[in-house]
């Protein structure tokens, strides 16, 4: 079945790729391969795992004004998220960095247990619409 | 969000494509903080000067952003190196890094290279709306000099320098500036050290804007507050502190949770360089450096990092002098927060006082890092 999660539009735009879900922060500075986008944090629960095409799911970004310019290199280098959800505030870093990378970014604040379920699974941001949708699940 | 005729013009591109980018900018910014429309400020102090954290993407960016002109007074983070000093930089990093100088210093921002503005320049009354990249800068503006800012990206503070506005959200707004929870402290602090690993801790445990440290607060000098100042906004999202006592959240400090961020942080017995700046020293900390030698000499080279303005004022009264002669090497225009003069290839660890440093020596430099606070580094270290 598909399912369809309302959101809160934040950057417009439509993204698909697998969910990448953590509940961990995300300093876009210090924490994520810019080449690669794989994260290189060893103490981030998403360390070895690529961010390219995902839909990243992730409570907020912490840390250095500067990691606006790592999430637009990550765009550069072809290696973004398609889409970004912000699960806990939309914070300035993450805003700016998807407006100028063109990463179509939304907020959901209210699903806390749902995510550890979709983690994998093929999702599509459809920010215009305010829709997150997820595909083939069961 | 609402925006005035002359602001929608701009977005419209009536008054150029640079202007329009930037209020795009703004916008993306106030749908995220669900601000009802944008405001005033006098002052923004951009970040994304090093070429280590700005990068090329950030170089390509910035130069083609070079011919737009900011509105307001601008303000500079450091850049990557000392250009009136001999390093071993590469001539790739300098010419890079000079690129990205003059691209900022074409759009009219005033060349401070400082993440320490707050002690360089004489500050707008209590109260006044600002746009403060450099978290350090942002938390202390907010939480010690009384001014209004939320928490910026370097790329944020750029389009509030060239508008003129930031959106009327979060810590701009007076009602949002009181804390929810209090961060209880169950052993006293004894030095800038241990006030860096509550920053860091709280920074790691609250997510909210706002946070109180209780009493403990109203008590900092400035080399104890830049420590807390600099370690929360590494580790999190709070852009303030304040000494807010009643009817709050509590959480804990104590030693299990400083022992925690020693164990991530901590990650040498020793090291070969000593390292001050992060943030950058003030007047009174190089005093208190030149204060403590008593005519020893390091023992171990020492790199200390401060504003240009700072070094000739220390300058005409001596202390510079003193410290060059105890063996300290002053860069100025740059600071230890991914500096390329300090690398593997040349030192096996860092010694250094910051929590900011470190953090980025473990993660950018991949250099492992001795923490000490200032004077046990001077009485460790000084022969």
């Amino acid at each position: 079945m598909t399912k369809y999660i309302k959101c809160r539009r934040i950057i417009g735009g439509i993204g698909t790729g697998k969910i990448l879900y953590t509940n961990v922060p995300i300093n876009f500075l210090s924490d994520v391969n810019l080449k690669t986008g794989v994260v290189s944090d060893p103490l981030h629960d998403l360390v070895g795992l690529s961010i390219k095409e995902t839909i990243l799911v992730f409570p907020h970004a912490v840390g250095s004004s500067v990691g606006v310019y790592s999430i637009f290199a990550l765009g550069m280098n072809g290696v973004a998220p398609s889409g970004v959800i912000c699960t806990s505030k939309v914070d300035i870093i993450t805003a700016s960095g998807c407006a100028i990378a063109g990463i179509p970014l939304v907020q959901i604040t209210d699903k806390g247990h749902i995510w550890n379920t979709f983690n994998g699974i093929q999702g599509t941001i459809d920010a215009n619409n305010s829709i997150l949708e997820i595909k083939k699940f069961k | 969000m609402y925006l005035s005729k002359k602001e929608e013009n701009a977005l419209d591109g009536k008054y150029g494509s640079h202007l329009s980018t930037a209020f795009k900018i703004l916008i993306a910014i106030g749908e995220a903080t669900e601000a009802e429309r944008l405001i005033p400020i006098k002052w923004a102090h951009v970040s994304g000067v090093n070429y280590n954290t700005l990068g090329d993407a950030g170089l390509d960016f910035i130069t083609k952003f070079s011919k737009a002109k900011v509105s307001v007074f601008t303000t500079l983070n450091p850049m990557g190196y000392d250009r009136s000093k001999e390093a071993k930089i590469s001539d790739h990093f300098k010419r890079k890094q000079l690129s990205i100088t003059e691209s900022y210093l074409q759009m009219g921002i005033s060349p401070s290279f400082s993440c320490i503005p707050y002690e360089i320049y004489r500050l707008p009354r209590k109260g006044t709306r600002v746009s403060f990249a450099e978290s350090n800068a942002a938390i202390m503006a907010n939480s010690v000099y009384g001014l209004l800012t939320n928490k910026e990206s370097g790329l944020s503070a750029l389009a509030s320098a060239i508008t003129g506005r930031t959106p009327y959200s979060d810590l701009l707004d007076t009602k949002f500036r009181h804390p929810k929870t209090r961060v209880k402290l169950d052993l006293e602090l004894r030095n800038e050290l241990e006030y860096g690993m509550l920053g860091y801790h709280t920074g790691k445990t609250v997510n909210r804007s706002c946070v109180s440290f209780g009493s403990q607060a109203k008590r900092l000098n400035i080399m104890e507050a830049k420590s807390l100042s600099s370690a929360l906004g590494t580790s999190g999202a709070c852009g303030m502190f304040t000494d807010e006592d009643s009817g709050l959240e509590l959480i804990n400090f104590g030693k299990k949770e400083m022992e925690s961020v020693k164990a991530e942080l901590n990650t040498s017995e020793n090291g070969d360089v000593i390292a001050l700046g992060s943030p950058q020293l003030g007047f009174n900390e190089l005093e208190l450096v030149s204060t403590t030698l008593r005519g020893k000499k390091f023992s171990k080279p020492c790199m200390i990092f401060c504003p240009r303005s700072i070094y000739d004022k220390a300058s005409k009264s001596g202390i510079v002098q003193q410290i060059e002669r105890a063996g300290g090497n002053i860069f100025c225009d740059s600071c230890t927060c991914l500096t390329p003069m300090i690398t593997r290839a040349e030192y096996d660890g860092v010694i250094t006082n910051s929590i900011k440093g470190s953090y980025y020596f473990n993660k950018f430099n991949r250099l492992p890092v001795c923490l000490k606070d200032l004077k046990t580094i001077m009485q460790d270290h000084l022969k």
